[in-house]
């Protein structure tokens, strides 16, 4: 397998995935240029996406839905934020509407891809950013993943509680 | 709402709904009893209109579904729902484990393009 190390950082609310290709930084780069390759990848094989707008560029949008078994879509979106071809790229990326458009209520994961040569090919390093919504609560500087779990302690000592 | 753990974009959902105090806090709550609108907004310093949305973006994620009773709309949990979003980060991981692989499965194929 490709990828070579993840981690996650729960305070920082990071997610890191490292993942060596054997091809060159330019042909890896492609990879997310061309958005006929981005839909060969970005969806699960059961939700394959399609791609309704690319705009590769610094303040860039895209629009893509996936298809889901059912015929049902799932649409996103993401804003490239910046770029310097063919060695970084960042953007926010998000859950869209029925219209494919941002929801408003909707907080973006931001997205930093990196791809340095190394001797046998190129190296990817993906890290997503998680946000919290709730930029007036200070206390979720423990943020999402904290929260998350926090809240799913909750659920399980209350699913317990229903069981006794 | 099914949530689909192979779809990314429920996963989102799900992330997004939960990275939210309030909206954790009123998943905790409705997960004992149902409660309605009206009696959570009650206990946060925001308007009925915003404690809504709040339930509106947890009903998308399937978290919790929504009843109506009479006037009042009582919002119930959803454990089942919940449970899933435990393995949410290891979903997220595995999101981009398999677009890593699709990737490396692209450029085996077209080395040059």
């Amino acid at each position: 397998m490709p990828v070579v190390s993840t981690h996650r950082d729960d305070q920082a609310l990071t997610l890191t995935v490292v993942s060596e290709f054997p091809a060159s930084v330019d042909r890896v780069w492609r990879i997310w240029q061309d958005p006929r390759q981005v839909e060969r990848w970005w969806g699960p094989p059961t939700w394959p996406a399609t791609v309704d707008r690319y705009e590769f560029e610094a303040g860039g949008q895209v629009r893509y839905h996936m298809t889901g078994p059912d015929g049902e879509k799932a649409r996103g979106w993401w804003t490239i934020t910046a770029i310097d071809p063919p060695h970084r790229l960042e953007f926010d990326d998000g859950f869209a509407g029925e219209d494919g458009e941002p929801l408003p209520t909707d907080v973006p994961t931001h997205a930093v891809v990196t791809l340095e040569a190394t001797d046998t090919g190129t190296r990817m390093t993906l890290v997503s950013h998680f946000a919290s919504t709730d930029h007036l609560d200070q206390i979720l500087a423990m943020g999402a993943a904290e929260g998350l779990r926090e809240a799913l302690g909750q659920v399980d000592l209350l699913l317990a509680d229903a069981s006794t | 709402m099914v949530v689909d753990e192979a779809g990314g974009a429920a996963v989102d959902r799900i992330f997004h709904a939960l990275a939210d105090a309030t909206r954790r806090d009123i998943v905790t709550r409705v997960l004992r009893h149902g409660q309605s609108v009206s009696t959570l907004a009650r206990h946060y310093p925001m308007s009925f209109a915003a404690v809504q949305k709040h339930v509106a973006v947890l009903e998308r994620a399937a978290l919790v579904t929504k009843e109506r009773r009479g006037r009042e709309q009582v919002v119930h949990g959803n454990p089942a729902a919940l449970r899933r979003a435990a393995r949410l980060l290891d979903a997220y991981e595995r999101i981009w484990r398999d677009r890593v692989h699709a990737i490396d499965q692209i450029l085996a194929e077209d080395p040059e393009r």
